[in-house]
């Protein structure tokens, strides 16, 4: 490879409510990790998207949301550079605004950049917090772990792979029991942690999108699989107490 | 009669908790009052000269510094010092002190509207804010929406407000009467867009802000501005009209000092000199525990509380003038909030020099952030041997910072000298 790969944090001053911006960070150091030239940049919402092989999107409020999803528009960037093969990890209200359509504060539909075909509605029941566990069925995957936090309830449409089968929580919320989304390189989730922090083989993934299907060296990850015994074990133990109340 | 069966049934269980050793006494007792009588916030604090602070940020220190500075001229204050700051530790505190003329109560930021309306007080502070605990609070513009339903209904209100932080200023223009304070916006990321328009706030260097998509929002001229000089040593509340006060504390870090001009201009607002207010703030040097050094098995420890990015962030301010080790406690319980995302959101990376053990229920997920961040760390998840590990490697009286956030901070300030 000649260039470094260009990591993107994409509006951090308007999609930065959940300390999604991690996910940029994780992605550049286990790149750097393994030798590969690595580029992370944060790129605020009033000026010109760079150019970039790997974006982030992360969550944000429903009034800097629709901004955010205004300005990814009027500036084209990031729609040309998925026509090129760019990478994306949108998380939550970034989830929601790469879609078709969104609902805003007021409820209204807001058009979203359409990189995923699915459309997110404001959810019926209450505002979905909590740890959530999935097993991933739209990519090979370890299951996945994450906090979610959100009141928007997602249907994909036939162009779009689910990302994941929730076991905890609620994830896309529609009654259909997935999470997330996929379409080519642009992976849609609800999940926090930062996902990737929880997830480092969903890292890894990313990459080896973006560095065309290099293999990666292994890193040591014992941090990152403690975490994720944790917070598995922990939900594990949830849903035993749940299960026993409800016997009860 | 309810009513005073109501606060004798809130003295009694305060008591009995109390003598048990079930805490400080404080939320037992007043649950079971407002049980009695659910309007007993509203009879407790009637005939009295009520002040609620709140903010995300320096609501137990603003309040300690702001019922001081009341009391200065000898009225009988009370307030609830412990930091209980939902409605059953507000009549706790109050069905304790019956004699006080005025109160000063700290407040949870979602319960504002409903303790203004009870409490029908006459001044509010409103300090700064952005985000913390999201799985309570959701989103900040809607606490700040309905700060700003609140006070539109409450004309008889003087607000004091920081004129630097948008969201405050948001809330606060609704309100009949408002004391603008520039006392500055350590963390700006939470405000960048409009609340009044969904557009984008711009920040300029010298702190003033002004929405650039056109709607007119813009930073309200300040009455009192906080001014350091002497490389940040020194500080000034400085009035429109020319008036200059020097504010001299015994509590450590910039924040306080914005803390402590915001509670004198409330002071002010309820007729006592902002000089012999910020005078008799002074003395204060330690609040509900914060900033207190004592021995933590064995170990001199300066402990710390910071609980979200915004307080993490001056916070390092003041931890980076020291090179001793350092403990960072991280629980994720009810009053933490369940999710600890927002590590990723403070710059942990200017501890990468320092000898950092990472501890608490959640020491995983600091130990990935740190990992991340490039700081050497080693890991121990319970809290007082954490301090043990952290002095190991140093002088024996090297003080250790214990940086913990809400329960985390509480357990090291229940441990064993």
């Amino acid at each position: 490879m000649t260039a470094a790969l260009r990591i993107v944090v994409v509006y951090p001053d308007l999609l930065g409510t959940y300390g999604d911006g991690g996910n940029g960070l994780i992605l550049a150091r286990r790149a750097q990790w393994r030798g590969v030239e690595a580029e992370l940049t944060q790129a605020p919402s009033d000026a010109p998207l760079p150019g970039a092989d790997i974006y982030c999107l992360g969550g944000g409020e429903d009034g800097p949301q629709v901004r955010a999803s205004r300005s990814l528009m009027e500036d084209g960037v990031l729609a040309r550079r998925v026509d090129e093969g760019a990478v994306v990890l949108a998380v939550c209200a970034g989830y929601q605004i790469v879609g078709k359509q969104f609902p805003g504060a007021d409820g209204a539909v807001h058009e979203g950049v359409g990189l995923l075909d699915i459309a997110t509605s404001k959810g019926a029941g209450p505002r979905a917090v909590g740890e959530v566990v999935a097993e991933a069925t739209g990519v090979a995957l370890p299951a996945l772990t994450g906090f979610e936090n959100h009141g928007g309830s997602t249907t994909l449409a036939p162009g779009a792979v689910p990302l994941a089968h929730v076991v905890k929580g609620t994830g896309n919320g529609d009654g259909t029991g997935t999470e997330g989304a996929v379409c080519g390189h642009v992976l849609g989730t609800y999940l926090h942690g930062p996902v990737l922090a929880r997830n480092p083989a969903l890292a890894d993934l990313l990459l080896r999108w973006a560095l065309d299907g290099a293999s990666l060296a292994p890193l040591d990850d014992s941090a990152e699989d403690a975490l994720r015994q944790e917070r598995l074990g922990a939900a594990r133990q949830a849903r035993r107490r749940q299960s026993r109340r409800r016997q009860k | 009669m309810r009513f005073h069966l109501a606060v004798l049934t809130t003295r009694a269980v305060n008591a009995t908790s109390r003598r048990l050793g079930r805490g400080q006494g404080t939320v037992a007792g007043g649950r079971s009052g407002l049980k009695v009588d659910p309007r007993l916030l509203e009879h407790l604090t009637s005939g009295r000269e009520v002040s609620l602070v709140t903010g995300t940020n320096g609501k137990t220190t603003t309040t300690r510094l702001l019922a001081v500075a009341l009391g200065a001229r000898g009225d009988r204050v009370v307030s609830n010092e412990t930091g209980s700051n939902m409605p059953p530790g507000h009549v706790a505190a109050l069905a304790g002190h019956r004699a006080a003329t005025r109160a000063v109560l700290e407040v949870d930021e979602i319960y504002l509207p409903r303790v203004l309306a009870a409490t029908r007080a006459t001044c509010v502070v409103l300090l700064n804010l952005s985000r913390d605990q999201l799985d309570r609070t959701n989103e900040v513009r809607m606490v700040a929406g309905n700060w700003r339903a609140a006070l539109a209904a409450a004309p008889h209100v003087t607000v004091v407000a920081n004129a630097d932080d948008p969201l405050v200023a948001w809330a606060a223009g609704a309100a009949a009467r408002v004391r603008w304070v520039a006392v500055g916006l350590g963390w700006q990321l939470d405000a960048v867009g409009c609340p009044s328009c969904e557009g984008r706030i711009a920040f300029a260097p010298d702190g003033s802000w002004a929405c650039v998509t056109g709607c007119g929002f813009t930073r309200p001229a300040p009455a009192v501005t906080l001014t350091a000089t002497d490389h940040g040593t020194t500080f000034h509340g400085v009035w429109v009209d020319g008036r200059a006060e020097q504010i001299t504390l015994a509590l450590p870090g910039r924040f306080n000092y914005a803390n402590a001009l915001m509670a004198a201009v409330a002071a002010e607002a309820q007729g006592i000199d902002a000089g012999s207010a910020l005078a008799a703030m002074g003395s204060v040097d330690a609040v509900a525990g914060r900033f207190t050094t004592r021995t933590v098995a064995g170990v001199p420890t300066r402990l710390i509380l910071a609980k979200n990015p915004a307080g993490w962030s001056e916070l390092l301010d003041l931890v980076a003038e020291d090179d001793g080790p350092i403990v960072i406690s991280i629980n994720a319980r009810t009053a933490d909030g369940a999710d600890p995302s927002w590590l990723w959101d403070v710059p942990f990376e200017r501890l990468a020099a320092r000898v950092v053990v990472a501890t608490g229920d959640r020491c995983r997920d600091l130990s990935v952030r740190l990992r991340y961040a490039g700081v050497d760390h080693v890991m121990e998840a319970d809290p007082i041997s954490a301090v043990g590990v952290a002095a190991s490697g140093a002088d024996r009286d090297r003080c250790v910072d214990v940086i913990g956030n809400y329960t985390a901070f509480g357990e090291l300030l229940g441990a064993r000298a």
